[in-house]
């Protein structure tokens, strides 16, 4: 099936309302779906609907799990004409970026059968319980354990910097299934229904003053075995599979909907005078362009026939930490107006920047990314 | 698609493979003494043979017709090993002013002769610095030239000179014969043992057919082109020089260890990959849009120089660090890369110059 780049084209201006045709200002213009989920506006719900129609919700999934079977070239052609007009994303959700990728790769049947098509219709939202208090950069030493009790897993323990995971209605786990093996290797991917008897959430305050992540506890919960994704005690390989989309997210800055030239347009409008802060803003912005270009290029690598690899650590490394310098960036541009932080004022500047602050820590830090540049793709000696 | 189809591939191969063999490292330390003409005219031979110097030549006119991305992954692979060659002042920026502005008769002059390297044609662009600004006036019935530039590249064995000038119509390229009357010049060798002259123009009569037609416009075609392909050579001296250190770093021990083991320097060697990987990719964003005439075309190659010089001169500055105290020695090549990379980074607008004019283009 060839996509028709003519058709989209006059598709998308026909069925986009305009409001879905600017750009998100926070969370609260992101369509998130899920089982508590209300639209925030009319032309949210339309937009979200139309798109569902064509498989557009997850264009490049199988038709049979509501996708739009779309080649990635193909998809491409959809998404440079939704980017053309400033289409929105009409769904957004870790089911899409995160969990849905490592379904289709490691799911069985009827794992892809059950949670595919709710991803995909927006009926569930997912949330993703990595780190712990004591895993962080170290995530293999994690500690939450499920217990094999014959029918279902018993899970207790603690996950901490679990993104939504109040409003989450689902959340894939790492759990250790096996205390023996070495650390790597005893560790398991688990599917639990977050209305589950024993699972609970409590948010975190962060500087920005918002609370995107919480805690998450599972007290003597029962998991169903059919939820273990992958082969018991190798979920790490589907966590290693896993992470390498949650990097490239965040090297897209996709996880603070900073739009990567806000900057410069910014910048357009106040003309700095400052000729040592234009200066920084514009080797910024140089370094945004060939930062853009090795993502281009890498993306058209995997395309012919190559992989990523290791590569999305240097992609999840200069992203972040090319955003955080953006952020810095706009703070300064704003000078003293940006400091106000009493809800008198445009949103955005100092939370954003606020935010900024965790692109180099979560999904693996700065320091770990360079690791493994360091490690596996320059071939650098352990010892 | 930013990825090199099986052609460009194979020119890339055998770029890499002929430079090796023709123009190794040691070549250049033999070419870079001050006695001799600071390039070998055999490997100039070469480049005629194998199709590399008519690489921007159609071929109509005798030329492989590769364009400016053939243009770039040759430059980029001749800096790998520091190669010396009229390649950028004869292949490069000559033939792309004649390409883009010449006459049909200056083009039948002159290309055939560039892409079968039987000549060689300087560009005279950069104005000396407190010297007089090159200007071509009218007396009738022809004009006479008057002025000072700098950094010719090969300009002490050019048989023909392209140099730019205000003109009462806006800026020009004219040919001149730097053998004409009232042309002088001083040969200068630069840190990378590069040689370059200094012309001066008194009142040097030219006739109106050796004006180039193409005007400003060629004028700013030949320095996008030049920019572009001087960044893919800046690309090609860090890669080769971080090539090396990252040898160096596997095999040298201290404290009983390899120290390319301690992080200090793994994290180091990550910043200095990510900063060529970068730099290569703005390049060939900047390559292509010039072979496809794309509207961003001047705003992708002052994102490209800029970005290609900086990096170039940050990443050999870290691989001498890495070297430790070898890398401050004339034996050891890596200070041969760091300046190398100093004068690409320079010619044709620096990092500064190219992220300045980005931001004029972005509006600030």
């Amino acid at each position: 099936m060839a996509i028709d780049a003519h058709e989209i084209r006059n598709w998308l201006e026909a069925e986009c309302p305009v409001e879905m045709r600017a750009a998100t200002r926070g969370d609260e213009d992101v369509c998130w779906g899920g089982r508590r989920w209300a639209f925030q506006s009319p032309a949210q719900k339309l937009w979200f609907e139309r798109c569902l129609a064509r498989g557009f919700t997850v264009p490049t999934w199988p038709r049979e799990y509501g996708g739009a079977g779309l080649s990635r070239d193909e998809a491409d052609v959809l998404y440079a004409e939704m980017r053309r007009i400033g289409a929105r994303p009409p769904l957004t959700s870790f089911g899409i970026s995160m969990l849905g990728p490592a379904l289709l790769a490691f799911g069985t049947p009827a794992q892809k059968a059950e949670h595919l098509p709710r991803i995909a219709l927006g009926q569930i939202r997912w949330c993703q319980g990595y780190s712990e208090p004591g895993a962080g950069s170290d995530l293999a030493s994690l500690a939450t354990r499920a217990e094999d009790k014959g029918d279902h897993f018993l899970v207790n323990g603690q996950k901490i910097w679990t993104s939504y995971a109040d409003k989450a209605d689902w959340i894939f786990c790492l759990v250790r299934t096996n205390r023996d093996a070495k650390k790597q290797l005893g560790i398991s991917f688990v599917l639990i229904d977050m209305a589950t008897p024993g699972v609970s959430t409590r948010p975190i305050v962060l500087i920005s003053g918002k609370s995107p992540f919480c805690e998450t506890f599972f007290d003597d919960v029962a998991v169903p075995k059919g939820n273990l994704v992958g082969k018991l005690d190798r979920g790490w390989d589907v966590a290693k599979y896993l992470l390498t989309h949650e990097r490239e997210m965040i090297a897209g800055g996709g996880s603070n909907l900073f739009d990567s030239h806000a900057l410069d347009k910014a910048a357009a409008q106040v003309r700095p005078k400052d000729p040592i802060l234009r200066a920084k803003i514009a080797e910024a912005a140089v370094d945004t362009y060939a930062f853009d270009a090795t993502r281009r290029r890498y993306s058209d690598e995997v395309a012919r026939g190559g992989e990523l690899g290791a590569r999305s650590a240097l992609l999840k490394y200069d992203g972040a930490e090319l955003n955080k310098r953006r952020h810095e960036l706009a703070m300064s541009l704003a000078g003293a107006d940006g400091l106000y932080f009493d809800g008198n004022r445009e949103p955005g500047v100092a939370e954003g920047w606020l935010r900024s602050k965790g692109n180099s820590i979560e999904g693996g830090t700065s320091e770990v990314m360079l690791d493994i540049v360091a490690k596996r793709l320059l071939d650098l000696p352990a010892d | 698609m930013l990825t090199l189809d099986e052609d460009q591939t194979l020119l890339m191969d055998s770029a890499r493979a002929g430079v090796a063999q023709a123009s190794p490292v040691s070549e250049y330390r033999r070419l870079r003494e001050p006695q001799g003409e600071g390039f070998s005219r055999r490997f100039w031979a070469t480049c005629g043979e194998m199709g590399w110097s008519g690489v921007l030549v159609d071929e109509a006119h005798g030329g492989s017709g590769f364009g400016v991305l053939g243009a770039g992954l040759l430059a980029r692979e001749m800096a790998r090993t520091l190669t010396l060659s009229p390649f950028l002042s004869t292949a490069v920026l000559a033939a792309a002013a004649l390409g883009a502005g010449g006459s049909p008769a200056q083009r039948q002059e002159w290309l055939p002769r560039i892409a079968a390297a039987e000549a060689i044609v300087a560009f005279a662009h950069e104005d000396t610095p407190g010297g007089w600004p090159t200007m071509a006036h009218l007396e009738s019935p022809d004009f006479r030239l008057e002025g000072e530039k700098s950094f010719v590249l090969d300009g002490h064995v050019a048989d023909a000179l392209i140099v730019s000038a205000r003109t009462d119509n806006g800026p020009y390229l004219v040919l001149v014969d730097p053998k004409a009357n009232g042309v002088s010049r001083q040969t200068r060798i630069l840190v990378d043992g590069r040689r370059v002259a200094t012309y001066r123009f008194e009142g040097v009569e030219v006739d109106e057919f050796a004006f180039l037609p193409g005007g400003a416009l060629a004028l700013e075609r030949t320095l996008d082109v030049a920019r572009a392909v001087l960044a893919a050579s800046a690309c090609g001296v860090a890669e080769e020089a971080f090539r090396r250190t990252l040898e160096y770093l596997k095999e040298r021990r201290q404290f009983d260890r390899r120290i390319g083991s301690f992080q200090a320097l793994q994290h180091r060697a990550g910043l200095a990959h990510i900063a060529v990987e970068n730099a290569w990719s703005a390049t060939l964003v900047a390559l292509q849009a010039l072979d496809s005439g794309a509207n961003s075309a001047a705003f992708d190659v002052a994102v490209a120089k800029s970005k290609a010089s900086r990096a170039a001169q940050e990443v050999t500055a870290e691989c001498l660090q890495m070297h430790g105290g070898v890398g401050m020695t004339d034996a050891f090549d890596v200070g041969l890369y760091l300046k190398r990379a100093r004068v690409d980074a320079t010619l044709f607008g620096d990092a500064a110059f190219h992220a300045d004019r980005v931001a004029t283009m972005l509006g600030y």
